[in-house]
């Protein structure tokens, strides 16, 4: 078993630096060029932000509507305490993270005797409350003009460079959060939210503190859902409470859905593919958002469970297929580095 | 149960970008002009490469559409003239959904792959400011049309725009109240969770007192509501001689008929640039009224009639204000090639200062500190042909202070 856990952690950090020098190396040389490397950035921060609510919608099986809320105050965190505190970067993504998990705590409590869809209007509302706030906390947050004038990850005057320090930031998050996310719910308090979301009764009756696994989840997820914010604060440069309204939280869900419910895999991919596709399309012109909305009815209609359903991909467990090593214990919810190649 | 929610949910996103996508697709006029793949480079070969960030798709591509349709029969015109610098321009729309992100994404796309040396847009303020900083940077010359936050321009020199700044406007309206129609009271309904109508309702509140305005009162509801009467009641207790209604067309319509509706028949109806359109949505009720606009179509003025004319018989519709500004910022930044004589930034920035031309909506001629255009204002009248149709008439301009 401990065997297997270093053989894990191995394959994951071999896997993700490979892919790291791969895709920094493409977008270096130039044959992912500046408009698609900003994509994969992109990509990368709605992994975070989608895997962050996969974590309650898909692994606790709470529906929640509100993930963009979190995003807003992660984000407005991480602008301002760099902005007006000039506390250094990382540590201002972690404190948006922060200061958006306290949120989630406020709001899993009161929410905590909610399900299905009244969470979803709860979690609606907290969303609209937080746009609003922000558009009358004026003096801090710029108000319905915006947030302008957000310091880029770095200043210099070499584009590609630039490119490619933005790509870095946002990958490293990306791979953590997918860490974080896989090893959760491979561990004892993972289990104990799945089986919430399996039959909340049963759960209860085994023993299982509902409140306390709905609320960790909770927090959990908007400090991911902040940090996601504050990467895309950093990233756009630019902040105005629309760019976390209603739409932007369903953005989310879609992709979340997408992707498949309860797959790390499936939200990553479908990341990855919703942040590309809609960008494709462009050679349609008018047709695009057409073409793009048809295209996610017909995921829905040939794949309901979403692209991955709930399976997930695994590189340690194809490794170890490949390699004819035995005892393959469980169904491995531990890997998925592998489909961020699939670009 | 969940699930199904779940799926219901996703089916009416998906039907709502569905629909979003038909406001810009309902267009027959696309322009066939602009699928051309990256190959060419901004000023090699035989053509010279400028974009365009448009709203096409999403709550407001009746602008963006509008725009977009705009700035490729000024391109045509000017190819039919023999081009720029003996070479033929080319314009690459690109669609921002009216959202900072997408905004970003269609920057980065014009300038790395269609390289492209100048952009017109984006159309809305917030659209804009999310990439001045980067064009700034790559030195890309940058016009927007029609995004009145004064902050836009700010960024750095190659970041120009053709229309006048929201503090500009208000001011006006303000001095055309006091000036041309002789209020001494007015009375303001705002939206307070939207920028311009905030910035707008401020400064021409401010303007109203200095000129020797009495008194002004003021009420505010938020964005999407549709029952004013609370706000009215109250303002008519103040008995006003203007209203001034700093928001767009769709909430103005709306009010229009509530206002009238709880008693205000005298008060008129101010209002500034947002209520463009407004003609093809409010009732009766509106005829009287004036508003600031950067051109009024049925104006006598020969640029605008030519302008007019011309887009009508193209596209069957009368151009609004955002079409006009975007058909003058396509000549201005065509201009400024030619006169720089070659597609070096720095020359053509230089030359987009030395901007001093008739243009439809009006004489321009930048602040070299801003690079805002010093231009005079359009009042529009609202009044109503022999048909009974409303059209936006002209009602005089204001000079720049």
């Amino acid at each position: 078993m401990k065997k297997n856990r270093i053989f894990n952690a191995v394959v994951i950090l071999g896997a993700s630096v490979v892919v790291f020098v791969i895709l920094a190396a493409l977008q270096y040389i130039g044959v992912i060029d500046e408009y698609n490397g900003q994509l994969l950035t992109l990509s990368g921060i709605y992994i975070v932000v989608a895997l962050s609510l996969n974590l309650i919608t898909g692994f606790t099986g709470q529906l929640a509507l509100g993930q963009a809320g979190f995003m807003s105050v992660g984000a407005y965190t991480t602008a301002i305490a760099i902005m007006k505190f000039h506390v250094p970067m990382l540590l201002a993504i972690l404190i948006g993270g922060l200061v958006a998990a306290v949120f989630g705590i406020i709001i899993g409590f009161p929410t905590l005797r909610l399900r299905g869809d009244y969470l979803a209007i709860a979690t609606l509302g907290f969303g609209e409350i937080i746009r609003v706030l922000m558009i009358n906390l004026g003096s801090l947050t710029g108000g319905a003009a915006g947030l302008k004038g957000i310091p880029a990850f770095s200043e210099t005057e070499n584009f590609v460079l630039d490119a490619v320090i933005k790509f870095s930031w946002v990958y490293v998050f990306a791979v953590i959060t997918i860490v974080i996310i896989s090893n959760l719910i491979n561990s004892s308090p993972g289990r104990a939210i799945i089986s919430i979301r399996e039959d909340e009764i049963a759960a209860n009756s085994m023993g299982i503190n509902i409140a306390y696994y709905k609320i960790f989840s909770f927090t959990l997820s908007a400090f991911l859902a902040g940090v996601g914010g504050g990467l895309y604060g950093i990233y756009m440069g630019y902040l105005n409470p629309t760019m976390f309204g209603f739409m932007p939280s369903m953005n989310i869900v879609v992709i979340v859905v997408l992707g498949g419910l309860g797959s790390i895999t499936g939200t990553v991919v479908a990341s990855v593919a919703f942040t590309y596709i809609q960008e494709w399309l462009r050679v349609f012109k008018d047709l695009r958002l057409v073409i793009f909305g048809l295209a996610l009815i017909l995921v829905m209609i040939f794949w309901p469970k979403g692209l991955l359903g709930n399976k997930e991909l695994s590189i340690s467990g194809f490794l170890r297929k490949l390699f004819k090593r035995e005892n393959n214990p469980e169904r491995t919810v531990s890997q998925q580095n592998g489909s961020r190649e699939g670009k | 149960m969940f699930k199904r929610l779940l799926a219901l949910l996703v089916v009416v996103v998906m039907s709502v970008s569905l629909l979003a996508g038909c406001g810009g697709g309902g267009n027959t006029n696309t322009p066939t002009n602009t699928t051309g793949a990256a190959e060419s480079t901004g000023a090699t070969g035989d053509t010279i490469t400028i974009g365009t960030i448009q709203p096409i798709s999403g709550a407001i591509s009746a602008y963006g559409t509008q725009s977009r349709d705009a700035i490729q029969m000024a391109v045509d015109e000017i190819n039919q003239k023999g081009g720029v610098l003996g070479k033929k321009l080319k314009v690459v729309v690109e669609d921002d959904e009216n959202t900072p992100e997408k905004t970003v994404n269609a920057f980065k796309k014009l300038v790395t792959q269609d390289k492209v040396i100048g952009i017109i847009g984006a159309l809305t303020s917030k659209c804009s400011l999310a990439i001045t900083k980067e064009a700034q940077q790559r030195k890309v010359i940058m016009i927007s049309p029609s995004s009145t936050n004064d902050t836009v321009t700010d960024a750095g020199d190659y970041i120009f725009k053709a229309c006048y700044n929201d503090s500009f406007q208000g001011p006006s309206v303000a001095k055309f109240a006091i000036e041309t129609l002789k209020a001494k009271t007015a009375a303001v309904m705002f939206d307070n969770t939207n920028d311009y109508s905030v910035g707008l309702k401020d400064s021409f509140k401010k303007k109203f007192m200095e000129l020797g305005g009495t008194k002004v009162v003021e009420e505010s509801y938020a964005t999407g509501d549709k029952d004013f009467n609370a706000q009215l009641t109250k303002l008519k207790a103040s008995n006003p001689d203007v209203l001034f209604i700093s928001d767009y067309y769709p909430t103005v319509s709306l009010m229009a008929k509530q206002i009238r509706n709880v008693g205000m028949d005298k008060v008129v109806l101010l209002g500034g640039d947002g209520w463009d359109e407004i003609t093809n949505n409010a009732g009766d009720e509106v005829v009287g009224s004036y508003y600031s606009n950067h051109y009024a179509p049925y104006s006598d003025d020969k640029e605008v009639k030519d302008f007019v004319s011309k887009y009508q018989t193209k596209f069957n519709v009368v151009p609004n204000a955002l079409a006009a500004l975007a058909y003058d910022s396509t000549y201005i930044l065509a201009d400024a090639i030619q006169k720089a004589g070659s597609t070096d930034p720095e020359k053509i920035k230089a030359a987009m200062l030395e901007t001093n031309k008739k243009f439809v909506t009006g004489s321009i001629k930048f602040d070299p500190n801003t690079r805002v255009p010093i231009k005079a204002i359009t009042m529009v009248k609202i009044e109503k042909d022999s048909s009974g149709k409303l059209i936006a008439a002209f009602g005089g301009t204001i000079n720049p202070q």
